[in-house]
């Protein structure tokens, strides 16, 4: 049986698996440890694949929400797979670069810009 | 608009939905003055990193422990206390989040976004109070 999410919109394309979250304002301390955790169990599900976190829904954000992502991306790695982030506005990735965090992520423009980065070249 | 600031003080629980409360007064004070959206957001993010801080760190999510938070608003800066019940910790000790070795990190992001957004953050000696101060740069 699929895996449902609440907080999650989920495609797999494939080449990888997109990622966006449902609700424009969920990125907030309040609901980030359940979407922690659905990030989670969606690597879990996910093993090995490239999985892209589009910010398209984004925002506002909070040092949680760097938090999960951290995470995310320590879990993935560790399952062989690579997170790419993208579709983040520029208020939103003046925090990353703020952080520093646009060094540790790999982050492209857009979704389609990613999907087509990990696309096999004839 | 009005001329006078805008001015509130209140104590809630340690709760992070609580601190919805005073949040949406001090956006709405801001939205009231004229700030800019670049402002809105800056203050928007320190609060919640302030209040999470208190309620987390400071308060520990006791439920018999309560947070002060402060407000004054007007058209030139916005001044917020947030104040918890805690033993203070010393703001200096927290490791630089930037640090190459400190990167992947989770947590310990918070304090350098509010001084990275805030144009003045300061603790008290004990470290269970902060002020924070944004100042309003949109043309009046």
């Amino acid at each position: 049986m699929a895996d449902t999410y609440q907080h999650l919109r989920v495609n797999d394309m494939t080449k990888a698996v997109v990622v966006e979250f449902a609700q424009r304002k969920i990125l907030e301390e309040l609901s980030i440890i359940e979407i922690g955790q659905e990030l989670s169990r969606l690597a879990a599900a996910f093993p090995g694949r490239i999985l892209i976190v589009s910010f398209a829904n984004v925002d506002h954000l909070s040092s949680g929400t760097l938090g999960q992502m951290i995470k995310l991306r320590e879990q993935v790695a560790r399952q062989n797979g690579h997170l790419i982030l993208a579709d983040i506005r520029p208020q939103i990735y003046e925090v990353f670069k703020i952080t520093k965090l646009n060094r540790l992520f790999d982050i492209s423009e857009t979704t389609a810009e990613a999907l087509d980065r990990i696309a096999p070249k004839p | 608009m009005s001329t006078e600031g805008c001015v509130n003080q209140m104590l809630i629980p340690s709760d992070l939905l609580a601190a919805k409360v005073p949040e949406q007064e001090i956006l709405d004070a801001l939205g009231q003055f004229g700030y800019s959206e670049q402002a809105v957001f800056a203050v928007k993010i320190s609060f919640e990193e302030a209040m999470v801080n208190a309620v987390k760190h400071g308060n520990q999510s006791d439920p018999a422990k309560y947070i002060t938070v402060r407000y004054d608003v007007n058209a030139a800066r916005a001044v917020i206390i947030v104040a918890d019940e805690g033993n203070g910790f010393c703001p200096d000790s927290v490791p630089d989040c930037t640090a190459e070795e400190n990167l992947t990190r989770p947590s310990g992001r918070g304090i350098m976004l509010m001084r990275a957004y805030m144009d003045q953050v300061q603790y008290s000696r004990r470290g269970n109070m902060v002020r924070m101060i944004k100042r309003n740069r949109a043309p009046s």
